[in-house]
């Protein structure tokens, strides 16, 4: 292995583009479930977004109405999960599951006109800064927009959980929705704001992968990914740059693992293959040991029915 | 646990909704380990499918079946419905299938590069890739410009092994320099990973990358690093015009029909049917011309030797990564040898993950 600087600052950047998918979905699946609601669908959703962003993309051959076509299709298919969570008040463990298999299902049969298509080259930012500059120029150039917002999405999801007013009412609705609907808070909708938004991120995710990633659509192409991203959103807890911290360590392994098979390490393959969750689940659960933290960002009310009472 | 369970779900709620059409006709059932839509090994058993159908034959198909106790459940419940003949086209299928088998006596099965053969009612089938393997050997040997080829592979099972070692022992007899890189993935279909594995390989210094998995993932990484590829399962030429050299390609068809009728005319037989490059069920895709026209005419013959026996892919000698010998001096290996490959030969790096 050529441990020459220059390389490692590639390989940083290809971990950075392996995340992306992870941080996007797990963002969004935060904020959903700060506000008390459990949507096991983020792997349909993802899916769904793939599929719509690259048939947006073959059909209006444009890319920025192909990524927000994308997050809408997820906000549309999210909608159906709030309408029967919040409205029909159907449990959110069988509902989220079932947007899943949905979501797959539909992919497969809205896909079937846009196997075997290529996909086009997504723009990339500061290509040549890339090439100029060692070991940085890898890392924080040459990369596509949404890598960029992926990064800067944690950030600001910590800032609004904990720095704005509705960020405070989405903790509250999540932690007391009695007590915050008392305080004349309107839960249901907050609870459908949020859902809407984690499907906007999970399209998003999806997106990434169909358009920037690999450049294609074939189905089920998320393979597992957005179990993924809710597992990181546990492990986490619930902290949004304890999310990034995960997805970028899961992200740096599995390519790690795959370089060291590469040179030839002599360590059981089997054993590279598990690093990604072992030493993701070890480094969050090391990370988040005060339990007073813990409490605080745990949204209580997790996956529990909220209705008012009239 | 979960996502098994519902596949098997989806897969149940599918043969119900087949299993209402049914009459009392033939029929044949298909069960496929990735998406009809994957591009590659699946595609090309679909294909095969689409073939019995256009023969005027009724089929039905299950499509992403998990191999292992799934997958069971899956046959089993084709079975029972009233199929009279199931190909099962992925290795991981080859006990469910036995295991069904012996139940259904009236059934016939057709497992696709298993070798367990339990009962009478069980034939097995497989093409002879490493025919193929040997010939992309041989243009990476001559194409590689680092001496180090990246290879992806999928499950440590003999067809892995197997194209592993004729595409080393081809391309060490072009350029004794090579080196073969091997990254396991331990999926056959997930995009995503054999795309990073793609990248991982061509950051180690491949600058020819082969698959033994399904998507098309890794030739469109090779093809955006500029570096070379090969089409597996399927042509996947369009998908990296530049980087593919050419691609190995699984025509199942002329067999599924020929067997499809042979099974409702009541001619079927138990056998092991391995075929290749001389019976076409091993083809190559298009050679790309920036291989230059003698390179390419090479090819061709060695592809023609090959088909009709003048060459065999493993040609003796062949030792083992410890120097110990394999095939003898002007020998070639016997199926039964090639059918249990279990180790690498020389000049392949790392070990077999156990």
């Amino acid at each position: 292995m050529s441990l020459d600087i220059s390389f490692i600052g590639i390989l940083i950047g290809s971990i950075m583009a392996s995340s992306v998918p992870l941080i996007l979905a797990a963002s969004g699946e935060l904020i959903t479930e700060r506000s008390g609601v459990l949507n096991l669908g983020v792997e349909g959703m993802m899916i769904i977004g793939a599929i719509s962003g690259f048939a947006l993309m073959v059909i209006t051959d444009n890319l920025f109405i192909a990524i927000i076509g994308s997050m809408l299709s997820g906000v549309i298919i999210s909608l159906i999960f709030g309408f029967l969570t919040q409205s029909l008040l159907t449990n959110h463990v069988a509902t989220g599951l079932a947007l899943t298999i949905f979501g797959i299902g539909l992919s497969a049969m809205l896909g079937k006109n846009f196997v075997g298509i290529p996909g086009k080259d997504f723009p990339i930012l500061f290509s040549s800064l890339r090439e100029s500059i060692p070991f940085f120029g890898p890392i924080l150039f040459g990369h596509s927009i949404v890598l960029y917002f992926a990064f800067a999405l944690p950030f600001l999801t910590n800032y609004f959980l904990k720095k704005t007013k509705l960020g405070l009412v989405v903790r509250a609705v999540g932690d007391s929705p009695v007590s915050a609907s008392n305080q004349g808070i309107n839960v249901i909708l907050v609870r459908y704001c949020c859902i809407l938004y984690g499907g906007a991120m999970c399209g998003l995710a999806g997106a990434y992968l169909s358009l920037i990633y690999t450049p294609q659509w074939i189905e089920n192409m998320t393979a597992g990914r957005g179990w993924i991203a809710l597992a990181l959103v546990v492990f986490a807890t619930w902290s949004p740059i304890k999310v990034l911290i995960g997805a970028l360590i899961f992200g740096g392994i599995t390519i790690l693992q795959l370089h060291m098979q590469a040179i030839g390490f002599r360590i059981p393959v089997q054993f590279l293959s598990a690093l990604p969750y072992l030493m993701t689940i070890i480094v969050l659960v090391v990370i988040s040991r005060d339990s007073r933290k813990i409490k605080l960002n745990t949204p209580t009310s997790l996956g529990r029915i909220f209705y008012k009472e009239k | 646990m979960y996502k098994n369970f519902f596949r098997y779900l989806i897969s149940a709620i599918f043969l119900l909704g087949f299993s209402v059409n049914s009459n009392a006709d033939f029929k044949v059932g298909f069960v496929y380990v990735g998406p009809t839509g994957d591009h590659g090994w699946t595609f090309q058993h679909h294909e095969g499918r689409n073939a019995v159908e256009a023969a005027g034959i009724k089929t039905t198909f299950v499509e992403s079946v998990p191999e292992g106790a799934d997958a069971e459940r899956v046959i089993r419940q084709l079975a029972q419905s009233g199929h009279d003949l199931i190909f099962t086209t992925s290795f991981g299928y080859m006990d469910p299938t036995n295991k069904v088998a012996k139940d259904f006596p009236n059934v016939k099965f057709e497992h696709a590069t298993g070798y367990k053969r339990e009962h009478s009612n069980v034939s097995t089938y497989s093409a002879r890739f490493y025919e193929g393997r040997t010939l992309l050997g041989h243009i990476a040997g001559k194409m590689t410009k680092t001496n180090t080829i990246g290879y992806i592979a999928s499950f440590p099972i003999p067809e892995v092994i197997r194209g592993i070692n004729a595409m080393t022992l081809a391309a060490q007899k072009v350029n004794p320099n090579i080196k073969t890189k091997i990254v396991w993935v331990f999926t056959w279909y997930d995009p995503g990973k054999e795309a990073e594995a793609a990248q991982a390989l061509i950051d180690q210094g491949a600058d020819v990358i082969m698959q033994h998995t399904d998507s098309t993932a890794p030739v469109q990484t090779a093809e955006k690093a500029g570096v070379w590829s090969f089409g597996q399962a399927s042509d996947m030429q369009r998908f990296a015009p530049k980087s593919i050299l050419t691609s190995i390609i699984d025509d199942w068809a002329p067999y599924y029909v020929e067997r499809a009728i042979a099974a409702r005319d009541g001619t079927w037989k138990q056998q092991d049917t391995w075929h290749g490059l001389k019976e076409g069920m091993v083809a190559m895709g298009p050679y790309n011309s920036a291989m230059g026209a003698d390179l390419v005419k090479e090819v061709e013959q060695l592809q023609k030797d090959l088909a009709s026996g003048k060459v065999h892919s493993f040609t003796g000698p062949i030792y083992d990564q410890k120097g110990n010998i394999l095939v003898a001096e002007g020998k070639v290996a016997d199926d039964g040898m090639l059918a249990g490959m279990s180790v690498y030969v020389k000049g392949v790096e790392g070990d077999i993950p156990k």
